[in-house]
């Protein structure tokens, strides 16, 4: 496979997913852009509804369909623009070069056939293997994913298993034929603490294996501190900031970004100081206020902020932001507190 | 599982003895006598006691119905007032009749019903769907028997297409037009629920995944939705595979079919007790077996089930 400039795998410009309801135009995803490298952990940050969620879904085109539209952008992968791919082209690249793992794995697996039938499917989907190769492949995957006496639970049907280990299948299912990318969306929000954990780290380990990129998409900042190596924050269909880890935790530039971190606790703050939460909600994403989105919620907002939505530009060195006052973050000019 | 059905086969029992015991009642309550329907006119007071002393229908009903349930233990379901002859044999004659009209009519109904269905469920808001919402409305609201009576108005009389009547040599032709409108309200009706099943099951996550793994719409919908939008329909299917089973009293009216649905209609207009008593205990076995080849074929369709039967050990 070649790639293009810098190792890029997959490339998002300007995308634009919307969806289409009898209450009016909800713009979910309204421009997010942002590329991925090989053998890179990506993190999308933001609360719910922030369209990181339908913006991973629109990388493989799995929008529900005629209610959702993917209307503008490109998504680039191995030089060619998928939006513009055949239905063929398209389930070629399903499940075989970038595959996906959803947020709640009860409901992700098809109640009605084994494990063993759902894992050997993503197999054989995508390689011409008979049937008794594609049950050693999938003995292989179970227990490359930790399901314990994977043989004998081949013949099992999702309702037998405990959350994580459905989860374990999903992951077994989306790594079945080696992809490039692997995208995770809230792989653990459904999940129990110590089982997040388990999962995380096994992503992380079979990533390693497999040199794949991984996108990982959730709300928990923990868990993109620990496994991202750069973190895109959305907030209301649009990219907010984007940057490598360091920079989004001690020096964000965005007073989203910066309500954020405020708000999560942190072993490096003092016991005594309160997190502080942002203040306000989400705006709704039918009629989206004119000019900066987050204006309402801001207390850093000036006039120039009601006019005119600000760019989203690359102020320093791989750091991306939009915000009319970002450079006053970024000069000391300004405080974040 | 065994266990099962055979848990299953002794609760027939109590069911089969509240019929009895109701149709029982019912036929002996009706004022006609069975020895003047037999002597007809004209025979002497002295004959019909001795008939009736003969056929033990001068015994109180408890003694009658006690005779009648034991013969039913040995298969003995009576002999027929006006014919003559063992029920069993009248049935044995007509029965067959019925159950190759109603097979055809459910391989119609489960042919286009859900293929009707999923159609409409996957192109929803197209003109398919709009057709087949339609067309099931009106197969629902018109009556059976007026629509029986229209195809053969149309078909029948004036193309000329379709014998209008009777089994003929029983080909295939005089299949048609009665088969149809036995199966017009349950194709509707498993067109239906096709659709509104195959939509809920549609918007499931494991559809997403489906997706997601690079499995084309066909087996999209074929593999992962089918299966498990049937669950719903095959109870729907099952219960009237037992209805249709039963004959078809108005269908086969209408088309002078000689099956078990006419000749219980006619039984009842000759007042011919044990024939629409024997007719109707063969009834309930068939329905009540069919019931449990649905709950047999539900455990197939969902291991859920199949888990919860283990797990009750029922």
């Amino acid at each position: 496979m070649s790639f293009s400039e810098n190792n890029k795998i997959l490339e998002v410009k300007n995308l634009k997913t919307y969806f289409y309801t009898d209450g009016g135009i909800v713009k979910a995803v309204d421009g997010v852009s942002f590329d991925l490298k090989v053998g890179e952990t990506l993190g999308i940050v933001g609360e719910t509804g922030s369209g990181k969620s339908v913006t991973a879904l629109s990388i493989l085109k799995l929008i529900q369909q005629p209610i959702g539209k993917i209307v503008g952008g490109e998504i680039i992968f191995d030089d060619k623009n998928l939006l513009k791919m055949s239905k063929a082209e398209l389930q070629n690249l399903r499940g075989n070069k970038i595959s996906m793992i959803f947020q709640d794995p009860m409901t992700s697996l098809n109640p009605v056939y084994t494990i063993s039938n759902q894992i050997m499917e993503s197999i054989t989907t995508h390689r011409k293997l008979n049937k008794k190769e594609a049950k050693k492949e999938c003995l292989k995957l179970l227990e490359m994913v930790g399901i314990p006496e994977a043989k004998n639970r081949l013949g099992s049907y999702p309702y037998e298993f405990s959350g994580g280990m459905k989860q374990r299948v999903m992951i077994a299912m989306a790594i079945a034929n080696s992809p490039s990318v692997l995208i995770a969306d809230e792989p653990t929000t459904a999940l129990d603490v110590t089982i997040q954990a388990q999962i995380l780290e096994l992503m992380n380990e079979l990533k390693k294996k497999t040199k794949s990129s991984i996108i990982i998409i959730t709300h928990d900042l923990g868990v993109v501190a620990k496994y991202a190596k750069r973190v895109m924050v959305m907030y209301a269909g649009k990219p907010v900031e984007f940057s490598v880890v360091d920079d989004i935790y001690y020096k964000p530039l965005h007073p989203y970004t910066i309500g954020l971190m405020s708000s999560i606790a942190r072993l490096d703050k003092k016991q005594e100081e309160r997190l502080t939460p942002i203040e306000g909600s989400p705006p709704s994403l039918i009629d989206l206020p004119k000019g900066c989105v987050f204006r309402k919620r801001c207390k850093f907002a000036v006039e120039e902020c009601r006019k005119k939505y600000p760019q989203f530009v690359e102020i320093e060195e791989n750091h991306w932001v939009a915000c009319h006052r970002a450079g006053e973050f970024l000069d000391g000019s300004l405080s974040r507190i | 599982m065994l266990y099962y059905i055979f848990k299953r086969v002794l609760q027939v029992i109590p069911v089969l003895i509240g019929v009895t015991l109701i149709l029982f009642i019912l036929m002996y309550i009706i004022p006609e006598d069975p020895a003047r329907l037999i002597l007809q006119k004209g025979a002497t007071e002295q004959a019909l006691a001795n008939l009736r002393e003969k056929m033990g229908i001068d015994k109180p009903l408890y003694v009658q119905y006690w005779r009648y349930v034991s013969g039913l233990a040995k298969g003995d379901l009576g002999t027929s007032y006006r014919y003559r002859r063992p029920v069993s044999d009248i049935l044995a004659e007509h029965y067959p009749n019925s159950i190759r009209l109603a097979l055809v009519a459910i391989v119609i109904e489960v042919i286009i019903g859900i293929f009707a269905g999923i159609i409409s469920a996957v192109k929803k808001y197209s003109f398919w769907d709009v057709l087949v919402t339609i067309s099931t409305t009106l197969a629902v609201c018109v009556p059976v028997f007026w629509l029986g009576m229209m195809f053969q108005v149309v078909f029948g009389l004036k193309l000329g297409w379709l014998p209008m009547s009777g089994m003929g040599d029983g080909s295939i032709k005089y299949y048609v037009l009665p088969a149809i409108t036995l199966a017009s309200v349950s194709t509707a009706f498993v067109a239906r629920m096709t659709r509104g099943s195959m939509l809920e099951v549609l918007s499931n996550d494991y559809i997403t995944t489906a997706y997601a793994k690079g499995l084309p719409e066909f087996k999209v919908i074929t593999k992962h939705a089918l299966k498990n939008a049937l669950i719903p329909v095959v109870t729907l299917i099952g219960l009237d595979l037992g209805a249709l089973m039963g004959g078809a009293i108005l269908t086969e009216t209408v088309f002078s079919w000689p099956g078990i649905g006419r000749t219980i209609y006619l039984a009842v207009l000759q007042r011919d007790a044990p024939v629409v008593v024997g007719g109707t205990i063969v009834l309930v076995l068939i329905f009540v077996a069919m019931n449990l080849i649905v709950d047999i074929l539900y455990a197939w369709l969902d291991p859920r089930i199949r888990f919860e039967q283990k797990e009750l050990n029922v």
